[in-house]
């Protein structure tokens, strides 16, 4: 996965409303995830399946990246939302109530179908799958392995908390063991990880601490559920100046230390050798992202030269 | 394609507008928008551009247009004619 594309805020836009999707282009957030799923009543999923199709039709000078929330593929609504959807090109698909790898494998068979009818490159089209269950979560790590299209695992803590029978609090005490196993299973195989909403859009300071709890715990982004909450995300997720500032005196001192003929040195009394400098390559790779430093980090100023 | 019953597509909220269909020996709309006047003709086109695309000859066509863009004209007749088929 050499793929650094900065995934801090996904936001969702209800697939049936005109006056929210004509704002997708002036949105600053890095993705957006249409919904044809939750925000669209029953007797409207043809109306915003076919409203989603001709705003991306006409929204040709992209500048983010379009995902599109479909619903359950066992639901009747499913296979339509994407045999209308596609051929308007979105980036990807949020598949919903992906609880075991058998699903993922099921859209990814499709997804391959539609590519060669609209004869598109084969894995044009990328999966997110959303991990919104206990069965879901206990299978994190077959579905993040169960397809190449797969850029990233999202936690989905409502439907979470509703399928264990619990309520989800302020502090997501309750949330910590599957966030982490969602993580394991995104890490261990080179994906991003992808937290939650947080529904409570007054409630700034609320939203902020959760971001920064998800991101000490390894999640690189988060779904959002209105625009104001890119802001405050987008803050969290930046590499702080002195973050930057350090990693680049350690990639300096272990480029001093192999000199020396040594993979570990002393910097301000701390010892520096091979994972603090990997950390130090994604703080590098993150600020690169957010245009902090000039230059993409190369391997060998991380492993060496052999 | 036919006006087979009465259908309606859409909603009331800005940048929206509601299609009501039905069926009917000849054709005719009638279109009410918040912006008829600037842009009265430019809506009137999209609506028989795609009634056309459609091959629609007969029914009555409503259109109550809260300014919406020509993508949501499209999409909105598009989802009536397709109820209004089925």
């Amino acid at each position: 996965m050499a793929d650094y594309k900065l995934r801090r805020s996904l936001l969702y836009v209800p697939g049936n409303m005109p006056s929210m999707l004509q704002n997708i282009p002036i949105f600053n957030c890095d993705s957006v995830i249409i919904d044809l799923e939750d925000a669209v009543p029953l007797s409207e999923k043809d109306a915003a399946r076919h409203l989603v199709k001709r705003f991306l039709m006409q929204y040709t000078d992209r500048n983010k990246e379009l995902l599109v929330r479909i619903n359950p593929l066992d639901t009747r609504w499913g296979y339509e939302d994407l045999k209308v959807v596609l051929p308007a090109m979105p980036d990807g698909i949020r598949l919903p109530k992906a609880d075991t790898p058998e699903i993922v494998e099921r859209l990814d068979t499709l997804l391959t179908e539609f590519e060669e009818e609209l004869e598109v490159e084969i894995g044009r089209f990328g999966i997110l799958p959303s991990l919104e269950s206990a069965l879901g979560v206990i299978n994190a790590v077959g579905i993040a392995r169960s397809s190449q299209r797969i850029f990233a695992l999202a936690f989905g803590a409502e439907d979470y908390t509703a399928s264990m029978e619990i309520e989800r609090s302020r502090g997501g005490e309750e949330l910590f063991n599957a966030r982490t196993r969602v993580l394991w299973a995104a890490k261990a195989n080179g994906i991003q990880a992808l937290d939650t909403i947080f529904a409570d859009v007054g409630d700034m300071e609320g939203l902020r601490a959760e971001t920064e709890l998800a991101k000490r715990l390894g999640y690189t982004g988060k779904c959002l559920v209105n625009p104001r909450q890119i802001e405050v995300v987008h803050e969290v997720f930046a590499p702080k100046q002195h973050e930057v500032d350090y990693a680049l005196q350690v990639i300096e001192a272990i480029k001093r230390a192999r000199q020396l003929g040594t993979g570990v040195i002393s910097l301000g009394g701390k010892m520096v050798d091979a994972p603090v400098v990997k950390r130090a390559a994604r703080v590098l790779r993150t600020a690169y992202a957010h245009g902090m430093v000039d230059t993409l980090i190369d391997e060998e100023a991380i492993h060496g030269a052999q | 394609m036919k006006i087979m019953k009465k259908v309606q597509a859409g909603t009331l909220q800005s940048s929206d507008l509601m299609v009501f269909l039905e069926p009917a020996e000849t054709l005719t709309v009638t279109i009410e928008s918040t912006v008829l006047k600037q842009f009265g003709d430019l809506i009137r086109a999209k609506v028989d551009e795609v009634l056309a695309k459609h091959g629609v000859e007969a029914g009555e066509v409503r259109i109550t247009d809260r300014g919406a863009l020509d993508y949501a004209i499209e999409a909105r007749l598009e989802t009536a004619l397709m109820r209004a088929e089925g």
